[in-house]
């Protein structure tokens, strides 16, 4: 029994741990501009389909890798220049639209630029299966959780001691306290983009050798990170990181234990739940309104 | 008065002259992108690669073959909109596509309304029984897989297995095939799992099945991305029982998807997938053989079965466009009714009123797969 569970344990990490990297795209785009980017997922799709399409090209890994996480960021880029900012000062809601209305761009565009196939990519270090404890883990996963914990640590050294990171963070406290002192919000909003596509770039790389990856693998894993990010508390970063691996251990838990057949619908009453009872999230801020 | 009649004579010429040219139209919905692809991808450019040939042989009934294809994605209510489009806009002869079952379930009522001739790509055997009068098919269906992986099982001692299956209409269909023949062979399904359709992850249902005592071999029902995933968990939790599949991965692009994992995976096929080592006696092998090498040198890709069903479909349509001599669409449907002793890539087809499949077992065999390709399985 308890080799089961510790089976459910890791699968459910592994992918709580994608979920946790696309959730911190959403905080990150939510603190700078208030805005939710739909268009999350499909940065994480471009992240894995580029890798594939210069691994066939012949290109080493390591080099389409790191490709296909700047032309991701560089989508982020142009995503703020050319979409967000010309709206910027428009209700949020419209702001939501437009990335969903982005969202589907990339979408059409992935499929002209590449195809509607399934396309897996090569685990970064063998299939192998490594035993634990009566349970197996791939050695994708622990790429996946490694590079989670690098990427969380990195993030948390970015936003705590660089001047750049302290400004995003000034800016979601207080826009306007954060232009007086001189921050350019124009650039911390397309630090901000840049950065959540990398992020989600990363995500779908990571998770390509697992799981396969497609034109619209962005929709499903968008929509989990979104549930991730509001479960953990919408801006919080360690909420973000603590949603996400939550969501993958209750998704995984429930696939076991209860039905295999209703996995999705769980990331999606758990959205429901929390918005119901903990609008905030489990870490998030209480907001409150000055009337 | 002479002048009338000589240009109604003249008019009735022309008429009858344009009306021999009008090509034969034959419609075709196909899941040429999305989660089927593998399915419809090789059915539209078989179905492409035959009109071609069968116009430069100089078309059928002495006109040319039109083909107007649509891309349902897998989807059923994309297959119902562009099969309502080729009854109504395109006004075509007859219809060969549907490449999965819920597309074309999605559809049959449309076409039994329409009076549509109408031969299936689609493999659960609830698209013929009951005997719907439009609706023939080409593949095998899921209960003839379901008997035919049943008695390799039986002759390995093979007594005690799991189940585990995806959302989709045929993978539903064939569980509730194989859940319904098994005692017949004497097999106990001791665990039933399944998975949602864009699951990327199995290992939660492999890992009950694995903890189920007794279990001798796991059969996946399915299709498409979701036997690939399984086959890749599979491997990862070091189940070592027998995997076995449907013809729904009768493809290279499964062997791709599945890596080194599709290794000792058995499933039921056409013999089109090992044409070359049948041996010379065997009555299917000069039509695969054929199909095989045509397909191969124009497309330069490996065929699949579901190419040979959309042949088989084509060719059949064909036949009973030449018994009935006409686009009659009544005369058609009776045609394709009573073809008897077809040989297609699937096997011999023999229509009747009551059986809408055509195909017994014996075109099926077991195939295994090793190094990355199709062998007989010993």
């Amino acid at each position: 029994m308890s080799a089961q569970f510790l089976q459910f344990l890791l699968a459910g990490l592994t992918v709580g741990a994608i979920y946790a990297l696309v959730a911190l795209g959403f905080s990150i785009i939510y603190n700078a501009s208030h805005v939710i980017n739909f268009a999350q997922g499909e940065f994480v799709m471009v992240g894995g389909m580029c890798t594939v399409w210069l691994g066939n090209a012949g290109w080493p890994l390591p080099a389409a890798i790191a490709a296909a996480v700047l032309l991701a960021a560089l989508l982020g880029l142009a995503l703020e220049r050319f979409a967000v900012e010309p709206a910027r000062g428009a209700s949020v809601v419209t702001l939501i639209i437009i990335t969903i209305g982005a969202s589907i761009l990339l979408r059409g565009l992935a499929t002209l630029v590449w195809d509607k196939k399934l396309h897996p990519l090569k685990p970064f270090s063998g299939e192998a299966p490594i035993q634990i404890g009566g349970a197996t883990l791939l050695p994708q996963s622990l790429w996946v959780l490694g590079v989670t914990l690098v990427v969380v640590l990195l993030l948390s050294w970015f936003f705590g001691r660089t001047l750049l990171g302290k400004a995003l963070l000034a800016t979601s406290h207080n826009r306007l306290a954060a232009q007086l002192v001189g921050i350019s919000v124009r650039r911390v909003l397309l630090v901000a983009f840049g950065l959540s596509a990398a992020l989600g770039a990363v995500a779908g790389i990571l998770i390509a050798p697992i799981t396969f990856t497609s034109w619209d693998v962005g929709v499903m894993l968008g929509l989990k990170g979104f549930a991730a990010a509001v479960l953990g508390g919408m801006g919080s970063g360690p909420g973000a990181v603590v949603g996400g691996l939550a969501l993958g251990i209750i998704e995984a838990m429930g696939a076991g234990y209860l039905s295999s057949a209703y996995k999705d619908a769980l990331a999606f009453v758990i959205i429901l739940a929390v918005l119901f009872f903990m609008p905030s999230g489990l870490l998030g801020q209480r907001s409150a309104d000055r009337v | 008065m002479k002048h009338r009649a000589w240009f109604a004579a003249a008019l009735l010429a022309a008429a009858t002259a344009v009306q021999a040219q009008a090509p034969i139209r034959i419609g075709t919905f196909l899941s040429v992108t999305g989660p089927a692809a593998f399915l419809g991808d090789p059915e539209q450019k078989t179905l492409e690669l035959y009109v071609e040939k069968l116009n430069a042989a100089g078309g059928v009934l002495g006109r040319q073959l039109q083909l107007v294809a649509y891309d349902s994605a897998g989807d059923a209510e994309k297959a119902r909109t562009f099969a309502k489009r080729l009854i109504e806009q395109d006004k075509v002869d007859l219809i060969v596509g549907g490449s999965t079952t819920g597309e074309t379930m999605a559809v049959a009522p449309l076409i039994e309304q329409a009076g549509m001739p109408f031969i299936s790509l689609a493999g659960a055997v609830v698209i013929v029984e009951p005997v719907k009068k439009w609706v023939f098919k080409t593949p095998h269906s899921d209960r003839q897989a379901c008997e035919r992986i049943f008695v390799d099982m039986k002759a390995r001692g093979t007594t005690k297995i799991a189940l585990i299956s995806g959302a989709g209409g045929f993978d539903k269909s064939m569980r509730a095939q194989c859940m319904q023949v098994a005692k017949n062979h004497g097999i106990e399904i001791a665990a039933d799992e399944s998975y949602g359709a864009g699951d990327t992850d199995m290992t939660a249902q492999l890992s009950k099945i694995k903890n189920t005592l007794g279990v001798q071999a796991v059969l996946n029902c399915g299709f498409g991305q979701g036997p690939a995933i399984v086959t890749k968990n599979y491997r990862q939790l070091s189940i070592g029982a027998p995997l076995y599949q449907s013809h729904g991965v009768a493809s290279k692009q499964y062997i791709q998807l599945a890596g080194g994992a599709a290794e000792g995976v058995r499933l039921p096929a056409a013999a089109l997938l090992v044409a070359e080592t049948l041996p010379d006696s065997d009555p299917q092998k000069k039509v695969v053989l054929a199909y095989k090498r045509d397909y191969e040198s124009r497309y330069k890709s490996d065929v699949s079965t579901f190419g040979g069903h959309a042949y088989d479909g084509l060719m059949i349509a064909v036949e009973a466009l030449k018994k009935a001599g006409s686009t009659d669409k009544a005369r058609v449907r009776d045609a394709i009714e009573s073809v008897r002793g077809f040989m297609g890539t699937a096997g011999v087809f023999n229509y009747s009123p009551t059986d809408h499949v055509g195909l017994d077992v014996s075109g099926f065999r077991m195939l295994e797969i090793r190094k990355g390709d199709w062998t007989l399985a010993r």
